[in-house]
């Protein structure tokens, strides 16, 4: 039975033909997929391919032209604006590449993470410390660093209470915008295991957009190729990277270096 | 458990002129439950492209891969995904994982997949390990600075964790001592006693002859062969 719970029958995300356009210029177009609970999935494409444009569409951080999102059976274009709200502050997180953009920096690390609590209706002063601090256990932040200002952090630890701070809350959801980018290569390693236990443990479905295609072999499931705004390839993960069909993704996949 | 009808495969270089690449045509093969089939051929013949798309990470061009009642050759990512997790193992030439994760935790991360209770899990990690010689003080590092036989080791410890129904093994005695080797003989051989369906690529001629039930030649599934 706990097999059949890990594979759902319905999507928790399903999205058709959704595009956005800056003027004539088109941000994404005519993008659709299905996300299902506990799934990771990876969007690549190199800078200006629109998958910012589309993670942003998705959060609900930029309003799409047409097309349809559907979260958990609800169309959400139809849904009210305190509704969305209410959604983006329990069931969704969003993981900035930049954690000052997703962190408050003039307020302690424990501050932080109790934020949001209080933001969802939790008052107890002591339980939200209490929770707080495990969180920042989970993230590997030493407990005496609770009462810290992020900015006394280095920047994969600013990453991981961004990332405690979002997953406080219980979501269903991550949006994650280039997670470990700008981040030192073995700060990135000790940042993936630690998504990676989150996702197995708490069910997590993710949404990932980053460009480095050594980050999604190894945390995403599914994998979505994007060039000019359009989705050109899109499967499991390893099957796009080892027997890319589409000539932009050969192109993407034999330009990366070996180490 | 494993059955193949037809199966092609071809390859499209967009960036070298377009070229096609025909590399197999008229597939076919079956694997029952307790059975180990050896794919033999020279080397280029297409035994990795064959274990591959049975794997699912190369797309078949036509015809069918059942894996017990799923057509890999048709099936949505996330049925293979469920496939892989339950049902379909794979030991692979090369160890690929997060660096920094200890060696156990990357072995009983199949079964921590499934649900399996973490302390179960690293119990039938630890045994795993034992049994192939990896020293216990290496279990809390990670194996990305081991070396090649130690790396295939655990490689072959994170593929046998789950007792799949279905297993696929590429080379699993390569650069392996004597002791080894026969250790991951003796898995095979007891994965075919609880009944899994085993298709494997064996260079040693000796391991072949012990655990493969029968062989096929892959030659002739090329496709000048087949025309």
């Amino acid at each position: 039975m706990t097999l059949h719970s890990a594979f759902p029958a319905a999507p928790l995300l399903s999205v058709s033909g959704l595009t956005k356009r800056y003027g004539a210029r088109i941000g994404c177009a005519d993008v659709g997929f299905d996300l299902y609970p506990g799934e990771v999935l990876g969007i690549v494409g190199e800078s200006g391919s629109g998958k910012s444009t589309l993670l942003a569409c998705l959060a609900g951080h930029q309003v799409p032209d047409e097309g349809r999102i559907l979260y958990d059976g609800r169309d959400l274009r139809a849904l009210p604006e305190t509704e969305r709200r209410r959604l983006s502050r329990t069931d969704w997180a969003f993981v900035h590449q930049n954690p000052r953009d997703g962190l408050r920096m003039g307020v302690s690390a424990g501050g932080n993470v109790g934020e949001r609590l209080m933001a969802v209706g939790a008052r107890h002063y002591g339980q939200i410390r209490g929770k707080a601090a495990d969180w920042l256990g989970r993230v590997e932040i030493a407990a005496d660093r609770i009462d810290d200002r992020p900015s006394a952090f280095s920047g994969g630890m600013q990453q991981r209470l961004q990332i405690a701070r979002n997953l406080v809350t219980g979501p269903r959801l991550v949006f994650m915008d280039e997670p470990t980018g700008g981040l030192d290569v073995s700060v990135q390693a000790r940042l993936l295991d630690l998504l990676r236990g989150l996702v197995r443990d708490l069910g997590l479905s993710v949404i990932i957009v980053t460009h480095d295609l050594a980050v999604v072999r190894l945390l995403a499931d599914r994998l979505m190729v994007m060039k000019s705004g359009r989705v050109v390839e899109q499967g499991l993960t390893d099957q796009v990277l080892d027997d890319p069909q589409h000539a932009y993704t050969q192109l993407l996949v034999s330009s990366v270096l070996q180490v | 458990m494993i059955r193949i009808e037809n199966l092609s495969k071809s390859f499209t270089l967009h960036n070298q002129g377009g070229a096609v690449l025909p590399v197999m045509a008229g597939a076919g093969l079956t694997v029952a439950p307790g059975e180990c089939v050896g794919l033999t051929g020279q080397s280029g013949a297409g035994k990795s492209t064959l274990m591959r798309m049975v794997w699912g990470n190369y797309l078949a061009a036509g015809g069918h891969i059942w894996v017990g009642d799923l057509d890999i050759a048709r099936a949505e990512p996330r049925q293979i995904i469920r496939l892989r997790r339950e049902t379909l193992g794979y030991v692979s030439q090369f160890l690929r994982v997060v660096p920094r994760v200890p060696t156990i935790e990357v072995v009983a991360e199949p079964l921590l997949q499934l649900g399996t209770d973490p302390a179960a899990a690293r119990a039938r990690a630890a045994d795993l390990l034992a049994r192939l010689n990896i020293p216990e003080r290496l279990w809390a590092l990670s194996p990305t600075t081991f070396s090649g036989g130690e790396q295939q080791r655990v490689n072959i410890a994170r593929g046998f964790a789950h007792p799949c129904p279905a297993l696929l093994l590429d080379e699993p005695t390569a650069s392996l001592d004597a002791v080894n080797r026969e250790v991951v003989l003796t898995l095979i051989e007891e994965a075919k006693a609880r009944g899994a369906a085993i298709l494997g690529i064996f260079h040693d001629e000796a391991a072949r002859a012990r655990v493969c039930d029968r062989l096929v030649d892959v030659t002739g599934f090329t496709p000048q062969a087949a025309a």
